[in-house]
């Protein structure tokens, strides 16, 4: 019996690792080894004519971003960016949710037709907004046909930045109105039905249950927001052919470190830049989580 | 219920407005690929064309010889990454969830942690493995990378762990292996989760911009995405080609969602919620 036993693990052992083999390969090599990489990349110096060669600088790729003016305007475009689009985006997506919640009919022909702009390509969002945005373009038409300013929308830098933000609202929130549909159903019924009795109407219903038991998934999607806007790339690129323009308008994080790496073909900075974004990433993450699972205890 | 149906109309139209908003970008682009240039200089808004043509579909193709190889990198891409990642995710979910063996838990744990780092933090250093591995340019500098997601494996655990044992022990009596067991029970049962993976998978590997961007060069190994925003470099201005070509690139992963509807809600709540 023990002989058999023995034989079983020996046997799960092989198995086991047959079945994670592809799985270990892979994620070892272009994911494992990349991040001790990239860790060592950040306290170097890269040349990447010839043969690839590294020079130790210590600290010296981290103090540099204290002066680089270029790393301030990422971020404060970031911020703006931020701002404007996770409020946006969330409340929309909570209102679609909840209206889609009710029990309305052709929900589903409506719940399909909002959630398109998810799967289309960015670069195909991208150059459909931009036919959009030219200055003979449907925006400015229907601004003009209101009496509203038009604008140069590719071109001016102090609205650029709008123009993507539309755009982003626009193609996400259909997303997070999936993850608040789904969180809707799981919001115990006899609530509704206690505040029924109570005579409570729809809107106090709304802001005192729903709201409420949706704090958690909530505080998902400002966060899911947040990080989408530090990872802000497609676009930017798209829109200014790379550049970052009109003025460095459009310049996101990282676009500034594609721009670093492939373009001044400076790695160990691009490296150490992408390191520390990604800190603040997992930082907020974990934040994020730590703080659900309280909010899942109580 | 009664506030509900007083404001019953007022939801229809909002819900309508929103339906709007979601598809005039999409049908002024179809409406613009079906136009002449000179009826899309002069400037009129009119979304149903006034000269009918599909000039722009085939000029596209002429023009442009790169397009359709673009749209065959896409498509072989795309299909080999989701194939990989269906049987590798698959594979390792399985192992996590029913093979116990030393180092599993280890493994477990890896993937949960590995699901929190950001992709921008490896970009630099796949680049220069990639180059180091001489790839760059060709199919498998995409495809092998992609070929299993920490995400996906952790879906498949979860769904295998809530997968009756049942079946899978009448099965060992009957003589089957591990591997059999796998491949002709449990992978034909797993086909809501397959799904539901397939969307997930294939769009994004379809609609990637960044990685094609940095890992190919040489414009025949062009995925539709970079090819996309080349074209519209060469062609600025040309919106009636610029758009034909979104349009086409689009139809595939929409042929997907609308084939895959049901599952997409599912995979949504999952990936949203873990």
């Amino acid at each position: 019996m023990a002989r058999l036993k023995g034989k079983n693990k020996i046997r799960d052992l092989l198995s086991g690792y047959s079945f994670m083999a592809p799985t270990i390969i892979i994620l070892g090599c272009f994911l494992l080894l990349p991040i001790g990489y990239a860790i060592y990349l950040s306290f170097h110096k890269v040349n990447l004519l010839g043969t690839v060669s590294y020079k130790f600088t210590g600290t010296a790729n981290f103090e540099r971003m204290v002066d680089d003016p270029r790393l301030w305007i990422a971020l404060r475009n970031t911020v703006k960016y931020a701002l404007i689009v996770v409020p946006a985006q969330t409340i929309l997506s909570l209102v679609l949710a909840s209206i889609l919640n009710m029990k309305l009919r052709y929900r589903n022909f409506f719940r399909v037709a909002f959630y398109l702009p998810t799967v289309t390509s960015s670069a195909v969002l991208v150059l459909i907004f931009m036919w959009i945005y030219n200055s003979n373009g449907l925006l400015n038409y229907i601004l003009e046909s209101f009496g509203l300013p038009t604008y140069n929308w590719l071109g001016d830098p102090s609205v650029a930045l709008l123009g993507i933000m539309i755009m982003n609202i626009w193609s996400t929130a259909p997303l997070f109105m999936v993850i608040y549909l789904a969180a809707l159903q799981d919001i115990p019924e006899n609530l509704y039905e206690a505040a029924d009795i109570d005579g409570a109407n729809g809107w106090q219903k709304f802001w005192r249950i729903t709201v409420p038991q949706l704090k958690p998934v909530t505080f998902y999607v400002v966060v899911m927001g947040i990080i989408g806007t530090f990872q802000l790339f497609d676009q930017s690129y798209i829109f200014s052919a790379g550049s970052g323009g009109p003025n460095n308008a459009t310049l996101t994080m990282v676009l500034l470190i594609y721009q670093y790496a492939f373009k001044s073909m400076d790695m160990g900075y691009a490296s150490a830049l992408a390191f520390l974004l990604a800190v603040v990433i997992m930082l907020i993450t974990l934040i994020q989580r730590l703080i659900f699972k309280e909010e899942r205890l109580n | 219920m009664r506030s509900i149906n007083r404001f019953r109309p007022l939801f229809y139209v909002l819900l309508s407005v929103y339906a709007l908003v979601t598809f005039i970008p999409f049908l002024w682009a179809l409406s613009a690929s079906f136009k002449s240039l000179p009826e899309i200089v002069s400037g009129g808004i009119h979304f149903i064309p006034k000269h009918f043509t599909l000039d722009n579909y085939q000029t596209i193709f002429k023009q442009e010889p790169m397009f359709s190889r673009w749209f065959m990198n896409s498509a072989f891409i795309a299909i080999s990454v989701t194939v990989f990642n269906l049987l590798f995710n698959s594979m390792a979910g399985y192992a996590l969830a029913r093979i116990r063996f030393p180092g599993s838990t280890l493994m477990f744990y890896s993937i949960l942690a590995m699901i929190m780092i950001p992709g921008q933090l490896t970009i630099i250093p796949s680049y220069l493995i990639i180059k180091e591995l001489g790839w760059l340019n060709s199919y498998q500098a995409i495809i092998v990378p992609m070929a299993a997601q920490a995400t996906y494996i952790f879906m498949m655990r979860q769904f295998f762990i809530s997968f009756p044992k049942e079946l899978e022990e009448a099965a060992e009596l009957d003589g089957l292996g591990r591997f059999g067991l796998f491949f002709k029970v449990v992978l034909p049962l797993a086909k809501p989760a397959l799904a539901a993976q397939t969307i997930f998978i294939f769009m994004g590997a379809w609609n990637e911009f960044l990685k094609p961007l940095m890992l190919m060069s040489d414009k025949s190994m062009f995925t539709l995405s970079v090819g996309l925003n080349t074209f519209k470099g060469q062609y600025i201005s040309f919106w009636n080609y610029i758009m034909a070509a979104s349009i086409i690139m689009t139809i595939p992963a929409l042929l997907i969602y609308i084939f895959f509807n049901r599952f997409f809600v599912q995979g949504i709540t999952f990936t949203g919620t873990k």
